[in-house]
């Protein structure tokens, strides 16, 4: 059974001859939380550009339910001019959904991210993790079926960011979406995933594949058990038997 | 050997604001800001006591009265004859109000519209550009006499001279503000399927807005250069504007009114800057952080 993401085979050579990303293939399944780790600028964003249609890829297929996508950025590209509310609100707006049926699935999901109370508030009134818990709840208004990470927590503090890693997880397990996550920290990628995939830099290509075999709900001491770290060190070696 | 003794120092909650945690925002008036422009006022109008007393020679301190008679004579007349005191100066003063206001919103309306055709369509742009550029460098009131050749009645050659001086900061900035949308909000629209009149309406001109305002306050402050300069090209019996009764007063060599009138003028252009300032406030000032409306 296909997954509701898969690659297969995909290439792809930007139009000045940049070889971003090499024969790639995998799949996510629903319920999944696969996690992409490699060096900056190996090509892990142009996974989830081609992923989300934002880029076609020049080889190969990447085949995915393009109307039940969720894609979080790397900032929170918040529109600065709207309430929290209202940007949460977007997407729905831009599909079409009635006003009221806006509102509802805005009251749920502001609550499911930790944001009651702030609705009202513009985004300068916001600290950074909250940003991200506001562009969260803007894709979860759609509920994906796939939903795209591209290092949304790569800006945060690792306070903010451990938080918001299990805050995350606890929506995965109440979704049950398939997660596609690119992150440069090998401890982030072990403590969310299902699965751990490699990227050798320039062309990107995946060189290693890890199944993280930790059962949820996971609690934030698992990263400093031996078991984890054990995960940790063989990913970390890989990454860098890819960059030689 | 020194005792190694681990020591562990516990912050105070309040010293570091985690990433989680909203911001908070502040604004207060301080002395210095009222005490800075005061102290430059007073030695301003000390200068113009030095200057209408003694620096100026006699025969030419009759064009600078001091401020006082300039206060009595220009201010607290209302009516001597047909064209001294304060009413002939106002009433002028309305006629380039009007011009400057109706110049301004022809300006608003077609400035606006052109930035948008050249934002949503590139060959507008291309076509249109030069000759916005053109327009900007050229020295309007050399256009004057074909102004007055070509076209018919006073007040619609007034206007078209607010128009043309105050139309490029409204094309460009307008322009630049739709441009200028960061590429992943663009992205953001693009993967939930945005046609250009939604991306337009909620995603570019909202954006845009802080630029809008900047080159409406700076047209606006333009469009009532344009209606006092444009007074002194085009004036007919009826409609006087403020530029013409300057040129009036200069003639006549009264100095108190003229004085008053130049006042006047410039008081015009700032409450036109202040009320730009306090729209753009109310707009924006909720959500733009550098809006500094005074």
């Amino acid at each position: 059974m296909a997954g509701a993401l898969s690659f297969d085979n995909v290439g792809m050579t930007f139009p000045d001859g940049t070889r971003a990303l090499d024969g790639s293939t995998f799949d996510v399944n629903p319920g999944e939380f696969v996690t992409v780790v490699g060096p900056s600028g190996c090509g892990k964003s142009t996974l989830l550009r081609i992923a989300s249609n934002l880029e076609t890829a020049t080889e190969g297929t990447c085949n995915v339910d393009r109307d039940s996508i969720g894609y979080v950025f790397q900032d929170a590209t918040l529109l600065p001019w709207r309430t929290v509310a209202k940007n949460i609100e977007l997407l729905a707006e831009l599909h079409g959904v009635d006003k009221a049926e806006r509102v509802d699935r805005v009251r749920s999901v502001i609550d499911l991210v930790g944001l009651s109370g702030f609705g009202d508030k513009y985004p300068k009134q916001l600290s950074g993790g909250m940003k991200m818990r506001a562009s969260l709840a803007r894709s979860l208004v759609m509920k994906p079926r796939v939903f795209l990470f591209d290092e949304p927590f790569g800006a945060l503090d690792e306070i903010t960011r451990e938080r918001l890693n299990d805050e995350l997880l606890r929506l995965f397990q109440l979704e049950g979406f398939a997660g596609l996550f690119i992150t440069h920290s090998i401890s982030e990628a072990v403590y969310m995933s299902t699965k751990v995939l490699v990227m050798s830099s320039r062309p990107g290509r995946i060189v290693a594949s890890f199944d993280v075999p930790f059962e949820y709900p996971r609690a934030h001491t698992l990263r400093y058990e031996p078991r984890f770290a054990e995960l940790c060190g063989e990913v970390s070696a890989a990454l860098r038997g890819a960059l030689v | 050997m020194t005792d190694i003794n681990p020591q562990v120092t516990v912050m105070p909650p309040s010293t570091r604001r985690p990433d989680d945690a909203p911001v908070e925002t502040t604004s207060r008036v301080r002395a210095s800001d009222i005490i800075g422009p005061a102290v430059v006022f007073v030695l301003f109008i000390g200068l113009w006591y030095a200057l209408s007393t003694t620096i100026l020679p006699e025969q030419k301190r009759f064009l600078l009265p001091t401020p006082h008679k300039v206060l009595k004579e220009g201010f607290f007349t209302w009516q001597v004859g047909e064209q001294r005191g304060l009413f002939p100066i106002l009433k002028s003063m309305w006629s380039s109000i009007q011009v400057a206001i109706i110049g301004l919103l022809i300006t608003i309306v077609i400035g606006t519209a052109l930035a948008t055709a050249m934002a949503t369509r590139r060959w507008v742009e291309r076509a249109t550009w030069p000759y916005l550029v053109a327009l900007q460098s050229a020295p309007i009131l050399a256009m004057t006499p074909l102004i007055r050749a070509l076209i018919d009645g006073v007040q619609t050659q007034r206007v078209l001279v607010v128009v043309l001086i105050a139309f490029f900061p409204i094309v460009n900035n307008t322009l630049f503000g739709l441009l200028s949308v960061e590429k992943s909000q663009h992205e953001l629209f693009t993967l939930h399927g945005a046609n250009k009149w939604t991306r337009l309406t909620k995603l570019q001109f909202p954006a845009a807005m802080p630029n809008i305002f900047v080159g409406l306050r700076i047209s606006a402050g333009l469009s009532v250069i344009g209606a006092v300069v444009g007074d002194f090209y085009f004036r007919q019996g009826g409609v006087v504007g403020i530029g013409a009764q300057i040129d009036i007063y200069r003639g006549r060599l009264w100095g108190s009114e003229l004085v008053a009138a130049i006042i006047l003028a410039s008081v015009f252009g700032l409450v036109v800057f202040v009320v730009f300032g306090f729209l753009s406030k109310k707009a924006i000032g909720k959500w733009h952080t550098t809006t500094r409306g005074q």
